[in-house]
Protein backbone atom coordinates (compact mmCIF):
# COMPACT_ATOMS: atom_id res chain seq x y z
CA UNK A 1 0.00 0.00 0.00
CA UNK A 2 1.15 3.51 -0.78
CA UNK A 3 0.53 6.82 0.98
CA UNK A 4 0.36 10.24 -0.61
CA UNK A 5 0.05 13.69 1.04
CA UNK A 6 -1.74 16.23 -1.11
CA UNK A 7 -3.62 19.52 -1.05
CA UNK A 8 -6.94 19.85 -2.88
CA UNK A 9 -8.15 23.34 -3.80
CA UNK A 10 -11.86 23.56 -4.66
CA UNK A 11 -13.29 26.30 -6.85
CA UNK A 12 -16.60 27.85 -5.81
CA UNK A 13 -18.80 25.54 -7.90
CA UNK A 14 -17.28 22.40 -6.35
CA UNK A 15 -17.35 23.47 -2.69
CA UNK A 16 -20.68 21.71 -2.15
CA UNK A 17 -19.75 18.53 -4.05
CA UNK A 18 -18.85 15.31 -2.25
CA UNK A 19 -15.53 14.92 -4.08
CA UNK A 20 -13.58 13.37 -1.19
CA UNK A 21 -16.34 10.86 -0.39
CA UNK A 22 -16.54 9.91 -4.07
CA UNK A 23 -12.76 9.54 -4.28
CA UNK A 24 -12.81 6.98 -1.46
CA UNK A 25 -15.88 5.24 -2.80
CA UNK A 26 -14.91 4.95 -6.47
CA UNK A 27 -11.24 4.10 -6.04
CA UNK A 28 -10.92 2.24 -2.73
CA UNK A 29 -8.68 4.95 -1.33
CA UNK A 30 -8.63 5.75 2.38
CA UNK A 31 -8.82 9.55 2.79
CA UNK A 32 -7.52 11.10 6.01
CA UNK A 33 -8.08 14.86 6.36
CA UNK A 34 -5.50 16.72 8.47
CA UNK A 35 -6.28 20.39 7.85
CA UNK A 36 -8.95 22.25 5.90
CA UNK A 37 -10.57 25.60 5.34
CA UNK A 38 -13.83 25.55 3.41
CA UNK A 39 -15.82 28.71 2.70
CA UNK A 40 -18.73 29.50 0.45
CA UNK A 41 -16.57 30.70 -2.42
CA UNK A 42 -13.54 28.37 -2.18
CA UNK A 43 -11.99 25.67 -0.06
CA UNK A 44 -8.79 23.75 0.49
CA UNK A 45 -8.20 20.43 2.19
CA UNK A 46 -4.86 18.88 3.13
CA UNK A 47 -5.16 15.13 3.36
CA UNK A 48 -3.35 11.81 3.20
CA UNK A 49 -4.42 9.15 0.73
CA UNK A 50 -3.75 5.47 1.27
CA UNK A 51 -4.23 2.79 -1.35
CA UNK A 52 -2.40 1.01 -4.13
CA UNK A 53 -0.18 3.20 -6.33
CA UNK A 54 -2.49 2.47 -9.25
CA UNK A 55 -5.68 3.38 -7.39
CA UNK A 56 -4.14 6.60 -6.09
CA UNK A 57 -2.99 7.62 -9.59
CA UNK A 58 -6.41 6.87 -11.07
CA UNK A 59 -8.12 8.63 -8.20
CA UNK A 60 -6.01 11.77 -8.52
CA UNK A 61 -6.60 11.87 -12.29
CA UNK A 62 -10.32 11.71 -11.61
CA UNK A 63 -10.13 14.49 -8.98
CA UNK A 64 -8.28 16.68 -11.49
CA UNK A 65 -10.83 15.88 -14.20
CA UNK A 66 -13.73 17.14 -12.07
CA UNK A 67 -11.96 20.50 -11.64
CA UNK A 68 -10.16 20.28 -8.30
CA UNK A 69 -6.54 21.51 -8.25
CA UNK A 70 -4.02 19.13 -6.67
CA UNK A 71 -0.71 20.32 -5.20
CA UNK A 72 1.99 18.88 -2.95
CA UNK A 73 1.37 19.85 0.70
CA UNK A 74 4.63 21.78 0.66
CA UNK A 75 3.52 24.08 -2.18
CA UNK A 76 5.40 24.42 -5.47
CA UNK A 77 8.80 22.77 -5.27
CA UNK A 78 9.96 23.73 -8.77
CA UNK A 79 11.76 27.03 -8.24
CA UNK A 80 13.70 29.22 -10.60
CA UNK B 1 28.89 24.81 16.62
CA UNK B 2 25.24 25.51 15.96
CA UNK B 3 22.62 26.93 18.32
CA UNK B 4 19.73 24.92 16.89
CA UNK B 5 17.28 23.48 19.41
CA UNK B 6 15.05 21.64 16.98
CA UNK B 7 12.07 22.14 14.70
CA UNK B 8 8.52 23.22 15.42
CA UNK B 9 5.32 23.18 13.38
CA UNK B 10 4.21 26.66 12.33
CA UNK B 11 0.58 25.52 12.40
CA UNK B 12 0.08 23.29 15.45
CA UNK B 13 3.29 24.03 17.39
CA UNK B 14 4.41 20.39 17.75
CA UNK B 15 8.13 20.02 18.29
CA UNK B 16 10.55 17.77 16.43
CA UNK B 17 14.27 17.05 16.66
CA UNK B 18 16.55 18.76 14.13
CA UNK B 19 16.25 16.19 11.36
CA UNK B 20 15.69 16.33 7.59
CA UNK B 21 11.93 16.95 7.88
CA UNK B 22 9.83 19.68 6.33
CA UNK B 23 6.22 18.95 7.32
CA UNK B 24 4.55 18.08 10.60
CA UNK B 25 3.49 14.43 10.74
CA UNK B 26 0.30 15.40 12.52
CA UNK B 27 -1.16 18.32 10.56
CA UNK B 28 1.21 18.46 7.56
CA UNK B 29 2.03 22.07 8.45
CA UNK B 30 5.48 23.48 7.59
CA UNK B 31 8.33 23.12 10.09
CA UNK B 32 10.66 25.89 11.21
CA UNK B 33 13.98 25.89 13.07
CA UNK B 34 14.10 26.94 16.71
CA UNK B 35 17.25 28.28 18.36
CA UNK B 36 18.68 28.59 21.83
CA UNK B 37 18.33 32.38 21.89
CA UNK B 38 19.63 32.88 25.45
CA UNK B 39 22.89 31.15 24.46
CA UNK B 40 23.09 33.17 21.24
CA UNK B 41 22.49 36.33 23.22
CA UNK B 42 25.49 35.53 25.42
CA UNK B 43 27.83 34.91 22.47
CA UNK B 44 26.77 37.33 19.74
CA UNK B 45 27.73 41.00 19.49
CA UNK B 46 28.39 43.57 16.77
CA UNK B 47 32.12 43.13 17.39
CA UNK B 48 31.88 39.34 17.15
CA UNK B 49 29.99 39.60 13.84
CA UNK B 50 32.46 42.17 12.49
CA UNK B 51 35.33 39.76 13.09
CA UNK B 52 33.66 37.10 10.91
CA UNK B 53 34.23 36.35 7.23
CA UNK B 54 32.77 38.65 4.56
CA UNK B 55 30.02 36.15 3.73
CA UNK B 56 26.76 34.86 5.21
CA UNK B 57 28.81 32.88 7.73
CA UNK B 58 29.62 36.01 9.75
CA UNK B 59 26.08 35.45 11.11
CA UNK B 60 26.68 31.78 11.94
CA UNK B 61 25.12 32.15 15.42
CA UNK B 62 21.73 32.59 13.74
CA UNK B 63 22.13 29.95 11.03
CA UNK B 64 21.08 26.32 11.50
CA UNK B 65 24.30 24.68 10.28
CA UNK B 66 27.77 24.22 11.71
CA UNK B 67 29.93 26.94 10.16
CA UNK B 68 33.17 25.10 10.91
CA UNK B 69 32.31 22.53 8.21
CA UNK B 70 30.63 24.89 5.81
CA UNK B 71 30.31 24.49 2.05
CA UNK B 72 31.62 27.90 1.20
CA UNK B 73 31.59 29.67 -2.15
CA UNK B 74 31.57 33.01 -0.31
CA UNK B 75 27.86 33.62 -0.67
CA UNK B 76 26.57 36.88 0.72
CA UNK B 77 27.92 40.16 2.03
CA UNK B 78 26.97 41.63 -1.31
CA UNK B 79 27.10 45.42 -1.93
CA UNK B 80 24.48 47.75 -0.49
CA UNK B 81 24.73 50.61 -2.94
CA UNK B 82 23.45 54.13 -2.27
CA UNK B 83 21.39 54.99 -5.34
CA UNK B 84 21.95 58.38 -6.98
CA UNK B 85 20.28 58.51 -10.36
CA UNK B 86 17.34 56.17 -9.75
CA UNK B 87 16.73 57.85 -6.38
CA UNK B 88 16.74 61.26 -8.08
CA UNK B 89 14.34 60.10 -10.79
CA UNK B 90 11.99 58.79 -8.10
CA UNK B 91 12.41 61.79 -5.81
CA UNK B 92 13.84 59.69 -2.97
CA UNK B 93 16.46 61.08 -0.63
CA UNK B 94 17.79 57.80 0.69
CA UNK B 95 17.45 54.77 -1.56
CA UNK B 96 19.74 51.74 -1.35
CA UNK B 97 20.06 48.84 -3.75
CA UNK B 98 20.96 45.49 -2.21
CA UNK B 99 22.75 43.94 -5.15
CA UNK B 100 22.48 40.18 -4.65
CA UNK B 101 23.00 39.52 -8.35
CA UNK B 102 26.75 39.33 -7.67
CA UNK B 103 26.66 36.17 -5.57
CA UNK B 104 28.86 33.21 -6.67
CA UNK B 105 26.20 31.82 -9.04
CA UNK B 106 24.58 35.23 -9.57
CA UNK B 107 21.46 35.07 -7.42
CA UNK B 108 20.36 35.15 -3.78
CA UNK B 109 19.84 31.38 -3.95
CA UNK B 110 23.48 30.92 -2.97
CA UNK B 111 22.58 32.07 0.54
CA UNK B 112 19.95 29.38 1.05
CA UNK B 113 21.82 26.62 -0.76
CA UNK B 114 25.02 27.32 1.21
CA UNK B 115 23.07 26.62 4.40
CA UNK B 116 21.13 23.64 2.98
CA UNK B 117 24.23 21.97 1.52
CA UNK B 118 26.21 22.43 4.74
CA UNK B 119 23.34 20.95 6.73
CA UNK B 120 22.95 18.09 4.22
CA UNK B 121 26.58 17.07 4.72
CA UNK B 122 26.08 17.36 8.48
CA UNK B 123 23.15 14.91 8.19
CA UNK B 124 25.34 12.51 6.19
CA UNK B 125 23.67 12.90 2.78
CA UNK B 126 25.86 12.28 -0.25
CA UNK B 127 23.42 13.68 -2.84
CA UNK B 128 22.05 17.18 -3.26
CA UNK B 129 18.92 17.62 -5.40
CA UNK B 130 16.34 20.16 -6.50
CA UNK B 131 13.67 20.86 -9.09
CA UNK B 132 14.41 24.11 -10.83
CA UNK B 133 14.07 26.19 -13.95
CA UNK B 134 17.16 28.32 -13.36
CA UNK B 135 18.86 30.02 -10.42
CA UNK B 136 18.35 27.29 -7.84
CA UNK B 137 19.71 24.60 -10.18
CA UNK B 138 22.94 26.52 -10.73
CA UNK B 139 23.46 27.12 -7.05
CA UNK B 140 22.76 23.50 -6.06
CA UNK B 141 25.08 22.15 -8.75
CA UNK B 142 27.88 24.55 -7.80
CA UNK B 143 27.65 23.85 -4.07
CA UNK B 144 27.52 20.09 -4.70
CA UNK B 145 30.65 20.39 -6.82
CA UNK B 146 32.40 22.33 -4.06
CA UNK B 147 31.31 19.77 -1.46
CA UNK B 148 32.20 16.74 -3.58
CA UNK B 149 28.56 15.62 -3.46
CA UNK B 150 26.48 14.05 -6.21
CA UNK B 151 23.84 16.37 -7.67
CA UNK B 152 20.52 15.73 -9.38
CA UNK B 153 18.63 18.57 -10.98
CA UNK B 154 15.08 18.04 -12.24
CA UNK B 155 13.72 20.31 -14.95
CA UNK B 156 10.48 20.41 -16.94
CA UNK B 157 11.21 18.76 -20.33
CA UNK B 158 10.02 21.77 -22.31
CA UNK B 159 12.55 24.11 -20.64
CA UNK B 160 15.03 25.62 -23.10
CA UNK B 161 18.33 23.84 -22.52
CA UNK B 162 20.14 27.18 -22.61
CA UNK B 163 18.44 27.96 -19.31
CA UNK B 164 20.00 24.96 -17.62
CA UNK B 165 23.51 25.55 -18.93
CA UNK B 166 24.38 27.55 -15.82
CA UNK B 167 23.78 24.39 -13.80
CA UNK B 168 24.98 21.73 -16.25
CA UNK B 169 28.49 23.19 -16.32
CA UNK B 170 29.04 22.10 -12.71
CA UNK B 171 28.42 18.45 -13.66
CA UNK B 172 25.10 17.45 -12.06
CA UNK B 173 22.80 14.83 -13.57
CA UNK B 174 20.06 16.84 -15.27
CA UNK B 175 16.72 15.02 -15.52
CA UNK B 176 14.13 16.43 -17.92
CA UNK B 177 10.64 15.44 -16.78
CA UNK B 178 8.06 14.96 -19.53
CA UNK B 179 4.92 16.34 -17.91
CA UNK B 180 3.03 19.45 -16.92
CA UNK B 181 4.47 21.88 -14.39
CA UNK B 182 2.09 20.49 -11.74
CA UNK B 183 3.17 16.92 -12.47
CA UNK B 184 6.84 17.88 -12.12
CA UNK B 185 6.02 19.48 -8.77
CA UNK B 186 4.25 16.37 -7.56
CA UNK B 187 6.90 13.95 -8.83
CA UNK B 188 9.74 15.80 -7.11
CA UNK B 189 7.77 15.99 -3.91
CA UNK B 190 7.25 12.20 -4.05
CA UNK B 191 10.88 11.51 -4.97
CA UNK B 192 11.96 13.23 -1.78
CA UNK B 193 9.92 10.67 0.17
CA UNK B 194 11.45 7.77 -1.74
CA UNK B 195 15.13 8.65 -2.12
CA UNK B 196 17.49 9.38 0.73
CA UNK B 197 18.72 12.58 -0.89
CA UNK B 198 18.83 16.13 0.33
CA UNK B 199 16.25 17.98 -1.76
CA UNK B 200 17.24 21.49 -0.77
CA UNK B 201 13.79 23.07 -0.80
CA UNK B 202 11.79 19.99 0.22
CA UNK B 203 13.18 17.86 3.05
CA UNK B 204 15.89 20.48 3.78
CA UNK B 205 13.49 23.42 3.52
CA UNK B 206 13.44 24.50 7.20
CA UNK B 207 17.25 24.92 7.10
CA UNK B 208 17.43 26.17 3.51
CA UNK B 209 14.99 29.03 4.03
CA UNK B 210 16.89 30.32 7.09
CA UNK B 211 19.72 31.35 4.74
CA UNK B 212 17.55 34.20 3.45
CA UNK B 213 17.64 35.87 6.89
CA UNK B 214 21.19 36.92 6.10
CA UNK B 215 19.82 39.51 3.65
CA UNK B 216 18.06 41.17 6.58
CA UNK B 217 21.17 40.90 8.77
CA UNK B 218 23.43 42.38 6.11
CA UNK B 219 21.20 45.31 5.27
CA UNK B 220 20.95 46.20 8.97
CA UNK B 221 24.72 45.94 9.45
CA UNK B 222 25.56 47.80 6.23
CA UNK B 223 23.19 50.63 7.15
CA UNK B 224 25.21 51.14 10.34
CA UNK B 225 23.27 48.75 12.59
CA UNK B 226 19.75 49.91 11.91
CA UNK B 227 16.71 48.64 10.04
CA UNK B 228 15.46 50.65 7.07
CA UNK B 229 12.03 52.29 6.97
CA UNK B 230 11.00 50.30 3.89
CA UNK B 231 12.03 47.08 2.15
CA UNK B 232 10.83 46.36 -1.38
CA UNK B 233 11.21 42.64 -2.00
CA UNK B 234 10.29 40.34 -4.91
CA UNK B 235 7.89 37.56 -3.88
CA UNK B 236 7.84 34.06 -5.37
CA UNK B 237 7.37 31.38 -2.68
CA UNK B 238 7.20 34.14 -0.05
CA UNK B 239 10.11 32.64 1.89
CA UNK B 240 12.64 35.40 1.13
CA UNK B 241 10.09 38.05 2.11
CA UNK B 242 9.31 36.48 5.49
CA UNK B 243 12.94 35.70 6.29
CA UNK B 244 14.25 39.22 5.65
CA UNK B 245 11.66 40.36 8.18
CA UNK B 246 12.59 37.56 10.59
CA UNK B 247 16.30 38.41 10.27
CA UNK B 248 15.80 42.05 11.22
CA UNK B 249 13.51 41.09 14.09
CA UNK B 250 16.05 38.60 15.43
CA UNK B 251 18.75 41.27 15.35
CA UNK B 252 16.44 43.58 17.26
CA UNK B 253 15.44 41.02 19.88
CA UNK B 254 19.14 40.30 20.50
CA UNK B 255 19.82 44.01 21.00
CA UNK B 256 22.04 44.35 17.92
CA UNK B 257 19.74 47.00 16.44
CA UNK B 258 16.87 49.08 17.80
CA UNK B 259 13.17 48.34 17.35
CA UNK B 260 12.21 47.32 13.79
CA UNK B 261 9.62 49.67 12.34
CA UNK B 262 10.26 48.59 8.77
CA UNK B 263 7.36 48.33 6.38
CA UNK B 264 7.67 45.33 4.07
CA UNK B 265 6.52 45.83 0.48
CA UNK B 266 5.88 42.73 -1.66
CA UNK B 267 6.45 42.99 -5.41
CA UNK B 268 4.99 40.45 -7.83
CA UNK B 269 4.41 40.37 -11.58
CA UNK B 270 0.82 40.66 -12.71
CA UNK B 271 1.15 37.35 -14.57
CA UNK B 272 1.70 35.52 -11.28
CA UNK B 273 0.44 37.47 -8.28
CA UNK B 274 -1.33 35.11 -5.84
CA UNK B 275 -0.01 36.97 -2.78
CA UNK B 276 -1.04 40.39 -4.10
CA UNK B 277 -4.48 39.07 -5.04
CA UNK B 278 -5.05 37.70 -1.52
CA UNK B 279 -3.72 40.93 0.02
CA UNK B 280 -6.05 43.05 -2.12
CA UNK B 281 -8.98 40.79 -1.16
CA UNK B 282 -8.14 41.09 2.57
CA UNK B 283 -7.96 37.30 2.93
CA UNK B 284 -5.22 34.98 4.13
CA UNK B 285 -6.03 32.13 1.74
CA UNK B 286 -3.84 31.93 -1.30
CA UNK B 287 -5.66 30.84 -4.43
CA UNK B 288 -3.13 29.01 -6.62
CA UNK B 289 -2.72 30.47 -10.11
CA UNK B 290 -1.17 29.31 -13.37
CA UNK B 291 1.83 31.58 -13.92
CA UNK B 292 2.08 33.53 -17.16
CA UNK B 293 4.84 36.06 -16.67
CA UNK B 294 8.21 37.04 -18.14
CA UNK B 295 9.51 37.08 -14.56
CA UNK B 296 10.21 33.33 -14.54
CA UNK B 297 12.03 33.44 -11.21
CA UNK B 298 8.81 34.71 -9.59
CA UNK B 299 6.55 32.19 -11.37
CA UNK B 300 5.35 30.22 -8.37
CA UNK B 301 1.60 29.77 -8.63
CA UNK B 302 1.16 27.98 -5.31
CA UNK B 303 3.60 29.70 -2.94
CA UNK B 304 4.63 27.61 0.06
CA UNK B 305 5.01 30.67 2.29
CA UNK B 306 2.29 32.82 0.76
CA UNK B 307 0.19 32.76 3.92
CA UNK B 308 3.15 33.78 6.07
CA UNK B 309 4.06 36.56 3.63
CA UNK B 310 0.53 37.92 4.10
CA UNK B 311 1.04 37.80 7.87
CA UNK B 312 4.27 39.83 7.54
CA UNK B 313 2.48 42.34 5.33
CA UNK B 314 -0.12 42.77 8.05
CA UNK B 315 2.35 42.87 10.94
CA UNK B 316 4.70 45.36 9.26
CA UNK B 317 1.86 47.51 7.90
CA UNK B 318 3.27 46.92 4.44
CA UNK B 319 1.69 46.76 1.04
CA UNK B 320 1.69 44.43 -1.96
CA UNK B 321 1.75 45.49 -5.57
CA UNK B 322 1.59 43.57 -8.86
CA UNK B 323 3.56 45.15 -11.69
CA UNK B 324 1.96 45.07 -15.15
CA UNK B 325 3.95 42.74 -17.41
CA UNK B 326 4.81 45.55 -19.85
CA UNK B 327 6.53 47.55 -17.07
CA UNK B 328 8.93 44.78 -16.04
CA UNK B 329 11.43 45.27 -18.85
CA UNK B 330 11.37 49.03 -18.28
CA UNK B 331 12.36 48.37 -14.67
CA UNK B 332 15.34 46.30 -15.84
CA UNK B 333 16.41 49.08 -18.23
CA UNK B 334 15.98 51.80 -15.59
CA UNK B 335 18.29 49.98 -13.19
CA UNK B 336 20.88 49.27 -15.87
CA UNK B 337 20.86 52.76 -17.40
CA UNK B 338 20.68 54.71 -14.14
CA UNK B 339 22.74 52.59 -11.76
CA UNK B 340 24.86 50.24 -13.87
CA UNK B 341 23.23 47.09 -12.49
CA UNK B 342 21.94 44.49 -14.95
CA UNK B 343 19.20 42.49 -13.27
CA UNK B 344 16.85 39.71 -14.30
CA UNK B 345 13.07 40.35 -14.57
CA UNK B 346 12.54 39.90 -10.79
CA UNK B 347 14.70 43.02 -10.31
CA UNK B 348 12.66 44.80 -12.96
CA UNK B 349 9.55 43.94 -10.95
CA UNK B 350 11.11 45.47 -7.83
CA UNK B 351 12.17 48.69 -9.56
CA UNK B 352 8.79 49.16 -11.26
CA UNK B 353 6.95 48.37 -8.03
CA UNK B 354 9.14 50.89 -6.20
CA UNK B 355 8.25 53.54 -8.77
CA UNK B 356 4.55 52.87 -8.19
CA UNK B 357 4.91 52.85 -4.39
CA UNK B 358 6.63 56.24 -4.43
CA UNK B 359 4.20 57.74 -6.92
CA UNK B 360 1.22 56.57 -4.88
CA UNK B 361 2.70 58.06 -1.71
CA UNK B 362 3.15 54.77 0.14
CA UNK B 363 6.89 55.36 0.30
CA UNK B 364 7.87 58.88 1.38
CA UNK B 365 10.88 60.77 -0.06
CA UNK B 366 12.63 61.25 3.29
CA UNK B 367 12.45 57.59 4.34
CA UNK B 368 15.27 55.06 4.12
CA UNK B 369 14.28 52.52 1.49
CA UNK B 370 16.05 49.34 0.38
CA UNK B 371 15.22 47.63 -2.91
CA UNK B 372 16.32 43.99 -3.14
CA UNK B 373 17.87 42.97 -6.47
CA UNK B 374 18.06 39.20 -6.26
CA UNK B 375 19.26 37.91 -9.64
CA UNK B 376 21.52 38.72 -12.58
CA UNK B 377 20.38 39.90 -15.99
CA UNK B 378 23.05 37.96 -17.90
CA UNK B 379 20.93 34.84 -17.32
CA UNK B 380 17.82 36.27 -18.98
CA UNK B 381 19.22 38.35 -21.82
CA UNK B 382 16.40 37.35 -24.17
CA UNK B 383 13.89 39.62 -22.40
CA UNK B 384 15.89 42.75 -23.28
CA UNK B 385 17.29 41.61 -26.62
CA UNK B 386 15.86 44.71 -28.35
CA UNK B 387 18.49 47.00 -26.79
CA UNK B 388 21.29 45.46 -28.87
CA UNK B 389 21.18 47.82 -31.87
CA UNK B 390 24.77 48.79 -32.63
CA UNK B 391 25.47 51.69 -35.00
CA UNK B 392 27.22 50.17 -38.02
CA UNK B 393 30.01 52.27 -39.59
CA UNK B 394 32.94 51.87 -41.94
CA UNK B 395 36.43 51.99 -40.33
CA UNK B 396 36.87 55.71 -41.06
CA UNK B 397 36.46 58.87 -39.03
CA UNK B 398 34.16 60.28 -41.70
CA UNK B 399 31.82 57.34 -41.44
CA UNK B 400 31.81 57.59 -37.67
CA UNK B 401 31.00 61.30 -37.74
CA UNK B 402 28.30 60.76 -40.33
CA UNK B 403 26.62 58.16 -38.17
CA UNK B 404 27.04 59.80 -34.78
CA UNK B 405 26.81 63.47 -34.06
CA UNK B 406 28.93 64.07 -30.96
CA UNK B 407 31.14 66.96 -29.89
CA UNK B 408 34.90 66.42 -30.14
Amino acid sequence: MAKRRVKFTFPQDLVTQSVIYDLGHKFRIVTNIRRADVRENMGWVILELEGTEEEIEHGLSWVTSVGVRIDPVSGDVVES
Amino acid sequence: MSYVKGLFCRECGREYPAEPLNVCDFCFGPLEVTYDYPAISRDISREEISKGPLSIWRYHHLLPADASNRIDLNAGFTPLIRSKNLARSLGLEELYLKNDSVNPTFSFKDRVVAVASTKALEFGFDTLACASTGNLAGSVAAHAARAGMRAFVFIPADLEYGKILGAAIYGPTVIAVDGSYDQVNRLCSELSDTYKWAFVNINMRPYYSEGSKTLGFEVAEQLGWRAPDNCVVPVASGSLFTKIWKGMREFSSLGLIGPVKTRMFAAQAMGCAPVVTAFDSHIFDIRPVRPNTVAKSLAIGNPADGYYALKVLEESKGYAWAVPEEEIVQGIKDLAEMEGIFTEPAGGVVVSALRHLVKSGRIKPSETTVAFITGNGYKTQEVVADVAKPVLIKPTIASFEEAVSVRR
